[in-house]
């Protein structure tokens, strides 16, 4: 039965870390469009990201 | 003087140069339009962001500050198809948010917890038959309790702080059950364990909890889903006003831009956008949302004027004295202030039997102990007992029986328009017996409509309707509307008061009153048949034609009405327009009750004399005259093109241009109440299994477990059946 010494932790650990998991989510706005997720998963391509961004911050530091 | 739009007031600077706007779209529905939207957005130049949000029906924006204009991307998106505008989040529907994400949070500690303590219990369930040392079992006892205290202690939060609020206030409600429950099942089963004792019922409690916050946050995520649907109808109504910024320089802006000792111009054809008081120009304006009197009334300096009057003939310069929902006519607000006081305090069906079932559950644990006592068990064995009775009556079942409901019907009524204002609207509206309509907007359709189009050739009616897109007049474009025209046509002279002429193939074409056209032998013929109709004539060359323009009737009003008497539900027409309207209205309807001119007083005395013969009356009103009925009434519904107030006042709001969304309410709630009812039976009819086996001292943390979600599912199956209404209001 020594087995559960380190058994136990690491059931709790994982059970923390979906735990952890599920908060971050929540907090990150994943829930925030439940209905739209489902149709991205299956959208052809996502929308083209605009370079803008990126080639701006190279104009700022030149 | 040219007009712009200065949306500034919706966006949202975030530092670094980047702005942010929401803007409500309408008629996004599937993945195409997504992709489309996004598309087309992020193609335009600037824009760091455009992400659309396929449940609210909105688009987040963010793009660098500088040359792009907010209205661009309106402009963008009515190329691609969908009508925007852009929206700022009321804190109602702020606070429903705030409420949704806390009680997933809850949630998501609770059923994490709950999975982890059924981890641990069944080793020990299964080892307490088979060869578990008590040490191994008392190990993870601890490890139960270590998870289960601190989940409990924050994802009860909702449970304890709703108990106590009822509590103070000396009242009981269904958290108070159940946060007594949850916290004596803890207690005892630390207790048990310092012990080493064979039961503890962490994962009862815990599990009980997770299905509670279950059951409370899809009724917390449809109620935000009405929220940010009444939002965007509200943000798409577009309310724009005009306003002087400076002297003869105008800007339209968003209503929520405009603030109190503003001056706002109200053009002929426009509906004033906020409450204010002439202070130049002369015209005649219809105040027909307001006090539901269709006839015209004259306007000069020193006329109030309030939000949703229409202005006829010329332009008023208007100060305002308040935006948007400030104040109204006092009268009106002094009648709503003793309404709302006097609305009977309706006691929910789930307070009902929670009135009822605490004491009972209570005493019988009570009983229990006593009992045990008497027949010489030991106190530490009575009181265990007694509480295995508390944790196993612990009202899952009963507490997710009525949520369940109202979330499955909340939802159905989404679907079919109606949205809820009010949580407990549904069960009022189950057990209204009488339904009382306004007229003018309600039972009528808010815009005008031409009448004899059949007697009218195709031909003449679309170059009338052409010729009408020059004129701001209501009856004129009520014309435009009817004939479908979209070119104006050109080199069309407005003549003050009388109407609008111009030449087409070198013949001179008119629209407007009967004498301006020569037409008045026709028009006179046409009024004799329909007093009430407004005429407009229209003459091209030597032909004349005269359009009947009215007010109509919802397209399906003479059917919801004949299902609603069928269905044995009594009807009747309170309004303030004049008589021969309302009588021809009723009449048409088959309606046999019905009062005309009345008062905003009126109504009021009028529902509450059918309220002292007992009837539960259901008043449906979109005037602001209205309002003060509205809120009287036991349960009061308004058509979504309804003024601010009558909105805000009634319990809910239907979309859309036909009755029958007022009828099939009526039975999804009639329905809805039925099933609750059903739930509390079953979840009674589980307690009354299982408490005896509990008072017996059977109720071992197996049982409970297995009692408790068996009861859950049930009720939970069967408030599924929800989603369709009584069969006879269909």
């Amino acid at each position: 039965m020594e087995v559960l010494v380190f058994l136990v932790p690491l059931a709790l650990t994982l059970g923390a870390l979906g735990l952890a998991g599920f908060l971050w989510s929540l907090k990150n706005g994943q829930y925030d469009d439940l209905e739209g997720a489902g149709w991205r998963a299956i959208a052809d391509d996502e929308p083209p990201v605009t370079e803008e961004a990126v080639s701006s911050g190279v104009a700022e530091r030149r | 003087m040219q007009a712009t739009r200065d949306f500034s007031h919706y966006v949202r600077h975030l530092g670094s140069g980047v702005a942010h706007i929401d803007l409500a779209v309408e008629g996004v529905n599937c993945a195409g339009c997504m992709s489309k939207i996004e598309r087309g957005l992020s193609a335009l130049p600037d824009v760091t962001l455009a992400r659309v949000n396929l449940t609210d029906r909105r688009v987040a924006l963010e793009w660098k500050e500088g040359a792009l204009d907010p209205g661009s991307f309106i402009d963008r998106l009515a190329e691609l198809g969908y009508k925007a505008y852009p929206f700022e989040p009321v804190r109602a529907e702020a606070v429903e948010t705030a409420r949704a994400s806390f009680l997933l949070r809850c949630l998501g500690v609770a059923a994490f917890a709950a999975m982890n303590i059924m981890m641990l219990s069944i080793p020990v369930w299964s080892g307490n038959v088979t060869d578990m040392i008590p040490e191994q079992r008392d190990f993870f006892h601890w490890l139960s309790a270590l998870i289960a205290l601190p989940a409990a202690a924050y994802s009860g939060q909702p449970f304890f702080r709703s108990a106590w609020a009822a509590l103070r206030a000396r009242r009981t409600n269904m958290d108070v059950p159940i946060s007594i429950g949850i916290v004596l099942a803890l207690a005892m089963s630390v207790m048990e364990t310092i012990h080493h004792a064979e039961h503890a019922y962490f994962d009862a409690a815990l599990m009980l909890l997770a299905f509670l916050l279950a059951g409370r946050y899809l009724d917390q995520s449809m109620r935000r889903k009405t929220r940010a649907v009444a939002g965007n109808l509200a943000a798409l109504k577009g309310e724009t006003a005009t306003k002087f910024v400076g002297d003869d320089e105008i800007s339209v802006v968003p209503i929520a831009a405009v603030h109190v000792g503003d001056i706002v111009l109200v053009r002929p054809g426009e509906r004033a956008s906020v409450d204010g008081v002439v202070i130049e120009g002369q015209s005649k304006i219809d105040q027909s949302l307001i006090t539901g009197e269709t006839m015209p009334a004259k306007a000069g300096p020193g006329t109030a004027v309030y939000a949703g009057t229409l202005n006829l003939s010329g332009a008023l310069r208007v100060r305002v004295s308040a935006a948007s929902e400030g104040t109204l006519l006092a009268e009106i607000s002094r009648l709503l202030d003793n309404a709302v006081q006097a609305r009977s305090r309706y006691v929910q069906l789930a307070d009902r039997a929670s009135r009822l079932y605490a004491p009972v559950v209570h005493a019988a644990a009570l009983l229990t102990m006593l009992g045990w006592v008497a027949f010489g068990a030991t106190w530490h064995d009575a009181i265990v007992t007694a509480i295995s009775v508390l944790i196993i009556t612990c009202p899952c079942a009963l507490g997710l029986a009525i949520p369940a409901v109202q979330t499955v019907v909340s939802g159905a009524l989404f679907r079919t328009g109606v949205l809820l204002n009010s949580g407990d609207a549904i069960e009022r509206l189950a057990d209204v017996d009488r339904v009382v309509f306004d007229k003018t907007g309600t039972l009528t359709l808010p815009e005008l409509d031409v009448t004899n189009a059949v007697d009218v050739p195709q031909d003449v009616f679309e170059l009338a309707g052409r010729l009408a897109l020059a004129s701001h007049h209501p009856v004129a474009a009520a014309v435009a509307r009817a004939s479908g025209a979209k070119t104006p046509l050109g080199g069309i002279e407005e003549v003050a008061g009388q109407g609008v002429r111009g030449t087409i193939d070198g013949r001179e074409v008119r629209l407007g009153r009967p004498s301006f056209c020569g037409a008045d032998q026709i028009a006179n013929e046409i009024l004799c048949r329909d007093p009430e109709a407004s005429v407009v004539a229209f003459r091209h060359g030597e032909t004349c034609h005269v359009f009947a323009v009215r007010q109509r009737l919802r397209p399906d009003a003479a059917g919801a009405i004949a299902t609603l008497l069928k269905a044995g539900i009594e009807v009747e027409i309170l309004s303030g327009d004049r008589e021969p309207a309302v009588r021809h209205a009723a009449g048409q309807l088959g309606i046999h009750e019905w009062r005309a001119g009345v008062t905003p007083a009126d109504k009021i005395a009028r529902i509450e004399e059918l309220k002292r013969q007992g009837a539960r009356v259901l008043m449906v009103g979109d005037g602001m005259n209205d309002a003060p009925a509205l809120a009287a009434a036991h349960v009061s519904m308004s058509p979504v093109s309804a003024t601010h107030l009558s909105q805000a006042t009634a319990d809910l709001v239907f979309l859309g241009d036909r009755l029958a969304p007022v009828v099939g309410a009526i039975g999804f709630a009639r329905k809805a109440l039925l099933l609750m009812r059903q739930n509390l039976w079953l979840a009674a009819g589980y307690n009354a299994l299982a408490v005896p086996l509990a008072i017996a001292g059977l109720a071992t943390p197996l049982v409970a477990a297995a009692a408790m979600s068996g009861s859950s599912l049930l009720v939970i199956l069967n408030a599924l059946r929800a989603h369709r209404g009584a069969r006879e209001f269909c």
